[in-house]
């Protein structure tokens, strides 16, 4: 017999399905408005003459180091990139931490050390924080908390909302997906590997910005938790449209591709922290991928898909043998804490 | 990728699916056994590749599946009992009992890890002398050796705190049961990876007895399409027996380190099979002489016989008699998020994969 659910589970943080009814059916119940409702990356608001985009994020990744980051680059990285796909300028950071007692000091030094060098990177200035410190056992190690505000130019609004869609218009990524959560999901667990997946995690804000004002974009978004399948299910449901993707066009580095085949992951439900997803024009595609090809952040991306006027509202895969099938948002929880 | 592509070429596969249509025009049932083997035929969209004469159907052979209400109930009930860690296979988590699932009693505080190998609950034990570690032993020949050499394991290096709850269960008599009890068969595509372990003999009953085709067979497309393809000759020409299509893996005579760990470990009972009922010598209990690493031994509890969930078909479905797409159930009450029945909670299962690839 099946008993109501009362409780969280970790499967409603996951960024797919269960989390996405919590949200509609507790949050945005309570909170609602017209701002809220959008659900973007980060909502766009306006502040006297100009527009503003501002989102928060919280981090709670563990193992708190990776191949390829640590907890305070990521936290500086998915701030950045949910502004910058939003078509925002970033500009400004808060930085709030939740400290487990007994954490050590040298560790927090290192954490605080990329924090800063990712922000300039970045070039955002982290202008207000919070420090909290809680009993050994109430946290785990440490949590950090970041909010950030950009500016949009009136041209980009358009950006996040995904309005002028049609079928034709392509699909872009700019790069090999699911190299974030295998590579912390290996540093966690003593499958003992051998490995050299290394996140991706960067901030995308100069690479997007320069799309931005040398081609038209018509959507962005970054696959983070849930993967690439979760954002474009949530597109198609979002334009009422289908979603075709290649597999043999998918850029997945090989020992990602390894990982999945014996975990029986799917690398498209696999989180990317230095990743977007472009849909623009077909006429703007080859500009776009010339763009992404010239940066490092850029190299390996692909046009991996279209839009497309059936299977409205789904996404489906053609694989490499011919066959078709959907492909659906993550449900519940697939990986440990990856951000 | 090395070793995965070369199986995955639209080519090879066609080609076979080509010579599959000229072989025969009997109309044949072939059932694969395992999950995995489910799996592959909806991943790579197999079905559409078949002549209309050539019938899959899914077999018994998701060990998530499988495992029985019962057993589940006492790993919840074991979850309860402090001082006790419970380590599982992830897709155990979410198989509902009569009443909560493992998940959810992690969520009301139970200390349920999820672990990849069976050898980190033993790392587990070491780090946390003063509790017990319980782990939820499940699978077939695949999964059980690994078991065994825990247990093993655990004896060289004196652990005492490290249990195991065993719903580990054989493949050869619930194959012979579904023949018995009259499930229309011609043919079964049996499991690479527990024959890799068992050898091939166990299937010989089989071919010589019943009369039905044995192809033991990878699980990439083209192992799979060649597998049928060699059914459907051994059918065409009324000659079964016993071949093997996935010889890159398996060899007649088995793992016979594996098997001689399982059988030092285990001895075989009669067992409960989800949706089957008990199946005579069809699972493995820990023998006597390892009985300090039998969770059933040391924890002993009651649960109260449990009934299988309301409009939930899994027992038909485990038995190839239906397909998902006939349960009331199936994509409304019953999805991968929220499931009903224990065929939607593994990737392996014949309803999640159905969900996940219909299209």
């Amino acid at each position: 017999m099946k008993q109501i659910e009362k409780t969280i589970l970790l499967g409603h943080g996951s960024g797919g399905k269960m989390m996405h009814d919590l949200i509609e059916n507790v949050f945005i119940k309570h909170f609602e408005n017209s701002i809220l409702s959008e659900q973007t990356d980060a909502a766009i608001v306006q502040a006297g003459s100009e527009k503003i985009a501002f989102t928060t994020d919280s981090f709670v990744i563990d193992p708190l180091f990776f191949p390829g980051g640590n907890i305070g680059k990521l936290a500086v990285c998915g701030t950045v990139n949910d502004l910058a796909v939003s078509g925002a300028e970033p500009l400004y950071l808060s930085v709030s931490f939740i400290i487990e007692e007994g954490f050590p000091f040298k560790s927090l030094e290192i954490i605080a050390e990329s924090l800063a060098a990712e922000a300039k990177k970045a070039g955002v200035l982290i202008v207000t924080g919070d420090t909290k410190v809680v009993n050994k056992g109430k946290c785990d190690k440490l949590f950090i908390n970041t909010s950030g505000i950009g500016l949009v130019r009136n041209d980009r609004t358009h950006i996040t909302k995904a309005l002028n869609i049609v079928p034709g218009d392509i699909i872009i990524i700019n790069g090999t997906i699911g190299d974030h959560g295998i590579s912390v999901l290996n540093a966690r667990e003593s499958f003992n590997f051998k490995t050299t997946i290394v996140s991706d995690c960067a901030s995308l804000n100069h690479i997007i910005g320069e799309v931005l004002n040398k081609t038209q974009v018509k959507f962005m978004r970054d696959p983070t938790r849930g993967g690439v399948a979760t954002v474009l299910n949530e597109l198609a449901g979002k334009i009422n449209l289908g979603i075709e993707i290649d597999e043999s066009l998918l850029p997945v580095n090989n020992g990602v591709k390894a990982m999945c085949e014996i975990l029986g992951f799917d690398p498209l439900h696999i989180a990317n922290e230095g990743k977007v997803l472009i849909v623009a024009g077909k006429e703007y595609g080859p500009a776009i991928i010339e763009i992404l090809k010239n940066n490092e952040l850029g190299r390996n991306c692909a046009v991996i898909g279209r839009v497309v006027d059936d299977h409205r509202g789904k996404v489906v895969l053609r694989n490499e043998t011919g066959g078709r099938r959907i492909i659906d948002s993550l449900s519940g929880d697939q990986l440990p804490r990856i951000c | 990728m090395k070793y995965v592509d070369e199986y995955r070429k639209k080519d090879l596969i066609i080609s076979i699916s080509e010579k599959l249509k000229a072989v025969s025009e009997k109309e044949m049932v072939i059932m694969e056994v395992c999950g995995g083997h489910t799996m592959a035929i909806h991943r790579f969209g197999l079905a559409a590749l078949l002549p209309p004469n050539i019938h899959l159907i899914s077999g018994p052979g998701c060990p998530v599946c499988v495992s029985s209400q019962h057993f589940i109930d006492m790993a919840m009930a074991y979850s309860k009992i402090p001082g006790i860690i419970i380590t599982t296979y992830g897709d155990l988590i979410r198989v509902p009992g009569s009443s909560t699932s493992l998940e959810k009693e992690r969520a009301n505080g139970s200390d349920i890890r999820i672990i990849y190998s069976v050898l980190e609950s033993l790392e587990i034990a070491k780090m946390n002398p003063e509790k017990k570690v319980v782990f939820l032993g499940i699978g077939f020949e695949t999964t059980a050796p690994l078991t065994a050499a825990a247990v093993l394991q655990a004896k060289s290096e004196k652990i005492t705190n490290f249990y195991v709850l065993s719903a580990h269960k054989v493949m050869p008599p619930v194959m012979k049961a579904l023949v018995e009890e009259g499930v229309k068969i011609d043919g079964f595509i049996a499991p690479g990876h527990v024959t890799a372990i068992t050898g091939t003999a166990i299937y010989n009953d089989l071919a010589l007895v019943y009369k039905l085709g044995v192809v033991v067979a990878g699980f990439e497309p083209s192992d799979m399409m060649q597998a049928v393809l060699m059914l459907a000759v051994q059918i065409e020409s009324g000659n079964p027996k016993v071949e093997i299509q996935y010889q890159r893996v398996v060899h007649n005579e088995g793992n016979l380190i594996a098997q001689r760990i399982l059988n030092k470990v285990f001895d075989l009972r009669d067992d409960r099979w989800r949706g089957l009922g008990t199946i005579a010598q069809s699972g493995l209990k820990i023998r006597d002489e390892f009985s300090q690493f039998d969770a059933e031994k040391h924890f002993i509890i009651e649960i109260p016989e449990s009934t299988e969930p309301k409009g939930c078909i899994c027992g038909q479905i485990l038995r190839g008699l239906k397909t998902p797409a006939e349960c009331s159930l199936f994509g409304k009450k019953c999805t991968p998020a929220d499931p009903v029945g224990a065929c939607m909670v593994s990737g392996e299962g014949t309803c999640a994969t159905y969900y996940k690839y219909r299209s």
